[in-house]
């Protein structure tokens, strides 16, 4: 039985069709803002400047100054077309402004206008126009209704990334006050509390003791998750869902169950009990910067040899192209780890030594296809060759799982679609948006399970699985059809065998 | 008059554009990329990156990803649009380098592939809703431009031929910059005018995509942030 809702949820239908453009079909769509309280950590203004225009165009300017991404994708866009159906919220909307050149084009009006001499002279001609409070009011919208989940950059024959446009529109409207209260609160709270939930160190060390206690139950094996411990190993950082959302949890039991096995030593941290990094969804490289330093404090406080992290997209984008910049060298780590590694990474490199063993008949109720994240997929990589982060995962599952199957080709890999809540708009303020923007996924999905009775999807990102577990039953499936690889690999796993 | 008129538009043109384009270009290099960027998966080395620019350049290959028939049309136009330019080296090369010479025929056939190139790019401008609505009076005017260079063009080839021995002298003689008397035929003055407008909108507009590809960061940039250190303020 479908959820009921206020709008219309988009059909399922046999071939994926791209719509016919229906204008201001998503204008309504528009996240909370955010409150004095949520801006002033993040050192933005608590409200609505007053000379909000002047501080935005020059904002703007130092931003091409900053971003020569930004610079050049405001030049080099030629309205080819290319992009116009490869986003997910304008598949799932059908509103135009949800077509990356058309987002783009938000921005670039004003650039054109402001910095550009036919924008300049000849405004009608070029399509410039003024920064007006409409306009700011139109950039607040839509660029909330972009996941930047760069699958237009793939498409682009420029490359243009619409991920930078919104993440520099985005800060620019947090730099005159007005910031979306999702995102802000949340990296308050990590600096406040060390981690996007707000769970304080104590409720951290209770939930796993807890978990241990559920392993041991289920197992009769003592496999530990260890908190603070000096001398570990292995730091691990992860999703702070990780430590109770469901189905994350079970990707947590996971990795536990796999370092137990492999006997390696390794902590979690309550300092920096979070891998996620909403700073870079806001497009702030200082916020991202301060919300990755607790990591390296972390490390070097706890002296490990290895950084490890959990399954989580944007924060393995953040860890893997930004830290080194950000937080680096990471010259203090064992040179057979120089860079911190992706939990699958860890746990492939595990399997190939022989170090762990499988029952994959636990898994035979299950039939398993999995679904690329967007950050790790287009961002970032894993092993040592291009494409690593497509093979790795389905190596983890395969190893773990005897029945799996991939979705339509388009759909996967480098043109995987976004789950439609990346990007900082997990949020229910934005539930439509979301569901939406879920279609083509669940369309892709919904063939597979057709086709070959697919049973389980299972993912690599906290937000992923929060976004599924929400949108699933709209589309009448089953919330639980979302899991963690790690919960696959901690349920064939074979627990206190000899190795 | 015509001569001097033309003669001189053409040096206002070329300063203009060397001018304009190598200033952006600068922009472009100083502007620094703060973060690693490059679209996954990616090229590992410098060498590969090359190599990714260069399937971009010739084969546009992600827009073959894209749009097929964006693709076909695209590649058609500027391949043609390519190849004819080259032919032009006739007129600025005396005695005419042998390649040149040997690309004369083809050149022809080029002529067409970029005005039909040109033409399916108008047409899907036009016809596909989607590609309609992003579409500036400018994006139009732009592919009207290439069509009356191209079309003019093929005028002069195939209907109203022009004198093209006095073209050459009149190119010869301003390089020097001592043009000698142009045709004073329509067909030939329009072409040119119309080159001369594209030379001069070409640094402001968004025919920067040809500079801008290079400095993409989502293209150029390597996958090796583990192994190289991506500082702050670098490239």
């Amino acid at each position: 039985m479908a959820v009921k809702a206020e709008f219309d949820i988009p059909v399922i239908t046999n071939v994926p069709r791209t719509p016919g453009l229906r204008e201001g079909a998503m204008a309504h769509s528009r996240p909370f803002v955010a409150k004095a309280d949520h801006q002033e950590p993040l050192g933005f203004p608590g409200e609505l400047v007053e000379d909000w225009h002047d501080r935005a165009i020059g904002r703007m300017g130092e931003l091409l100054g900053e971003y020569r991404s930004l610079q050049v994708f405001m030049d080099a866009c030629v309205k080819c077309g290319a992009c116009t159906d490869k986003c997910h919220y304008y598949l799932g909307t059908a509103d135009p402004k949800n077509m990356p050149v058309a987002r783009q084009d938000l921005m670039r009006k004003v650039y054109r206008r402001y910095f550009t001499f036919a924008g300049k002279f000849f405004p009608r001609l070029v399509g410039a126009v003024d920064l007006t409070e409409e306009v700011l009011g139109e950039w607040y919208s839509y660029y909330h209704q972009c996941s930047e989940c760069r699958r237009c950059s793939v498409y682009c024959p420029y490359g243009i990334d619409t991920a930078e446009v919104t993440m520099a529109g985005r800060e620019i409207l947090a730099s005159v006050g007005i910031g979306q209260k999702y995102s802000n609160e949340i990296i308050g709270k990590v600096y406040k509390i060390g981690n996007n939930l707000g769970l304080p160190e104590p409720a951290l060390a209770d939930t796993l003791e807890g978990l241990e206690e559920e392993v041991k139950e289920d197992t009769d094996v003592d496999v530990r998750f260890p908190l603070d411990e000096q001398g570990a190993d292995v730091l691990l950082v992860t999703p702070s869902a990780d430590f109770f959302a469901e189905p994350h949890v079970d990707g947590l039991i996971g990795y536990a169950k796999v370092f137990h096995q492999a006997g390696i030593r390794w902590t979690l941290s309550s300092h920096a009990s979070e891998a996620a990094n909403f700073g870079l969804f806001i497009g702030s490289q200082g916020n991202m910067q301060r919300v990755a330093m607790r990591i390296r404090e972390a490390a070097l406080e706890l002296g490990v040899k290895r950084i490890v992290v959990g399954e989580c997209g944007h924060a393995w984008r953040v860890a893997y192209s930004y830290w080194n910049t950000l937080i680096g060298p990471f010259d203090f780590l064992d040179p057979d780890y120089p860079a911190p590694q992706h939990v699958c990474e860890a746990t492939w490199d595990l399997v190939q030594q022989g170090a762990l063993r499988f029952n994959r008949e636990n898994n035979d109720d299950k039939v398993v296809t999995f679904h690329d994240s967007c950050n790790v997929s287009r961002a970032s990589r894993m092993g040592s060759m291009p494409g690593g982060q497509f093979l790795i995962p389905r190596e983890l599952i395969r190893a773990a799982c005897n029945h799996f199957v991939d979705m339509r080709q388009e759909t996967i890999h480098e043109g995987t679609f976004c789950c439609g809540g990346g990007g900082g708009l997990l949020t229910d303020d934005l539930v439509e948006l979301r569901v939406k923007g879920a279609l083509p996924r669940m369309q892709a999905l919904h063939e597979v399970i057709e086709q070959h009775g697919v049973t389980h999807m299972a993912a690599i990102c906290a937000i992923c699985k929060s976004q599924f577990t929400k949108v699933l039953p709209y589309y009448d499936l089953g919330m639980d059809m979302i899991i963690s690889i790690h919960q696959l690999v901690g349920d064939a796993l074979e627990l206190g065998v000899e190795r | 008059m015509l001569t001097a008129l033309i003669a001189g538009l053409f040096y206002l043109a070329t300063a203009t554009l060397t001018i304009g384009l190598a200033r952006k270009i600068l922009v472009y290099a100083r502007t620094p990329a703060p973060l690693k960027i490059p679209t996954t998966p990616a090229p590992t080395s410098r060498a590969g990156v090359a190599a990714r620019l260069l399937r971009e350049v010739v084969l546009f290959e992600s827009l073959f990803k894209a749009s097929k028939w964006t693709w076909l049309f695209g590649w058609l136009f500027h391949f043609g649009m390519f190849v004819a330019l080259l032919r032009h080296l006739r007129y600025f090369t005396d005695p005419v380098w042998g390649w040149v010479a040997w690309i004369q025929s083809a050149g022809i056939y080029a002529g067409f592939a970029m005005v039909i190139g040109l033409a399916g790019l108008w047409a899907r401008r036009m016809l596909v809703d989607r590609v309609r609505y992003i579409s500036a009076p400018s994006d139009h005017l732009m592919l009207a431009l290439l069509l009356g260079i191209g079309g003019s063009g093929l005028l002069m080839t195939y209907v109203w031929h022009t004198d093209i021995v006095a073209l050459k002298a009149f190119v010869q003689g301003w390089m020097r910059f001592r043009p000698g008397e142009l045709p004073a035929d329509p067909v030939l003055v329009i072409h040119l005018l119309l080159v001369i407008c594209l030379m001069l909108v070409f640094p402001i507009s968004k025919l920067l995509h040809a500079p801008g590809l290079f400095f993409s960061p989502t293209r150029n940039q390597a996958d090796d942030p583990r192994e190289r250190r991506h500082l702050p303020g670098g490239a």
